[in-house]
């Protein structure tokens, strides 16, 4: 934990001792009687908190971004196109590819829960979980893109995915101006978590330092 | 269950607060919070819906008040309880005071990428044709059953419109409950904004729900 806090935890120290102090007696009582296998926690915590994550996600946009056939696939049927650079599983079993154009923005909420493309994107962040994500999201998208920093022309459409069941919704953001002849890992640079959930865009390319 | 997790449109909630370079976890009891919950489902034997259900079914103002991950342990303790698997004065005294249920299986080390890649695909085979068309316009119904539902409150005794078929999938309704899986076919209904929120700023708003067959009416 940071040493500053955000308002929106409204949690105190204390009481991330007292939650930390349950979550290992918890994890003690499991283990005593053989319900888990601490080994195995590990290996989950190091599977999300350093292989599966936005690069993945970044490197499908890229790859659709350079590859049209590949983009064709993507778009009309994302879970197998997805499953050829080897990403796969859970929370991620139906996926859905969305692509954004100069006249229409996609953005991917889940107002009842959290539902969000893990084998592409990872675990989902504190923000996107928030109350005021879930409950603005679906009726006030371009105040929420306005909390992120950025407006869209007025005349650009949005649409907004509510994953209220098992599809899981991928954006694929509008590749950058500028980045002609760029190889593959390149333009995966450019693409950000945020991009592909639709709260933000590509970087262009005097953000990154090629 | 109309609870506080149906949170769609709700106001109030002030703006997003997007964290720069976020972790991915916050504290390192969220890491374990989060492993112990995907673990526990093999010998627990619960599925999503369940788990959805044991984590919104609470009042209102605990929902709010806990943190993401704390949802996620209030939910697994209830799980666990219900079955046996651990009691309430084990959870209060912090060690085992019973002995072990029986479990058929539980999650080893090397298990966990299979498991992770196996995953919970929910389509099951097409047994009867689907009702609606694509372009179809349809109503969702007004309904508020205490029960499991992924309807959300906001799009309920609106109209819109068919815009893809799923294909069948496990009812999220049923299968929370225990009644079995009961596929039914799954949409994805387009509304305009302006049909949703009357007082709506944004005629270029469109939002689409993924619906159960259930949960429409052919409007």
């Amino acid at each position: 934990m940071t040493d500053h806090h955000h308002d929106h935890h409204h949690h105190d120290h204390s009481e991330l001792s007292e939650t930390d102090l349950r979550v290992r007696a918890l994890e003690s009582i499991l283990t005593e009687k053989g319900y888990i296998d601490p080994a195995a926690l590990d290996v989950l915590i190091e599977t999300y908190e350093s292989k599966v994550g936005p690069r993945n996600g970044a490197r499908v946009v890229a790859r659709a971004w350079t590859d049209p056939a590949f983009r064709a696939r993507l778009l009309s049927d994302a879970t197998p196109a997805i499953g050829e650079l080897g990403y796969a599983g859970r929370q991620g079993e139906h996926i859905v590819a969305v692509e954004n154009t100069p006249e229409l923005h996609n953005m991917v909420v889940c107002t009842l829960c959290s539902c969000y493309p893990w084998p592409v994107l990872g675990l989902p962040p504190v923000w996107y979980k928030s109350a005021p994500y879930r409950a603005k999201a679906v009726k006030d998208p371009r105040g929420v893109l306005q909390d992120f920093g950025f407006a869209l022309p007025a005349t650009t459409k949005i649409r907004v995915w509510d994953s209220t069941a098992e599809i899981r919704y991928f954006v694929v953001p509008m590749r950058p101006d500028g980045t002609e002849g760029w190889s593959e890992d390149q333009l995966a640079e450019l693409v950000t978590r945020d991009s592909m959930i639709g709260t933000g865009l590509a970087k262009r390319p005097d953000e990154v330092t090629r | 269950m109309d609870g506080a997790h149906d949170m769609g449109g709700a106001a109030g909630f002030g703006p997003v607060r997007p964290e720069p370079n976020e972790p991915v976890f916050h504290a390192a009891w969220e890491r374990r919070a989060l492993a112990i919950t995907l673990a526990m489902a093999m010998p627990g034997g619960w599925n999503i819906d369940m788990s959805r259900f044991a984590r919104e079914n609470r009042p209102p103002a605990d929902y709010l008040g806990m943190s993401y991950y704390q949802v996620w342990l209030a939910g697994l303790e209830r799980l666990m309880q219900e079955r046996h698997l651990v009691e309430a004065d084990e959870l209060a005294a912090g060690n085992a005071l019973h002995p072990a249920r029986p479990v058929a299986k539980i999650l080893t080390a090397d298990g966990v990428a299979p498991m992770l890649r196996r995953g919970g695909p929910t389509e099951r085979a097409q047994t009867r044709p689907a009702l609606f068309a694509v372009g179809d316009r349809v109503r969702a119904k007004t309904m508020h059953p205490p029960t499991h539902t992924r309807l959300p409150r906001y799009v309920r005794g609106h109209v819109g419109r068919i815009d893809a078929i799923r294909g069948m999938h496990v009812f999220p309704d049923s299968n929370a409950h225990g009644q079995g899986e009961d596929p039914q076919w799954l949409y994805t209904v387009s509304f305009s904004g302006t049909e949703l929120w009357a007082d709506a700023p944004d005629p270029l708003l469109e939002v689409t729900v993924d619906a159960f067959e259930p949960y429409l009416e052919r409007a």
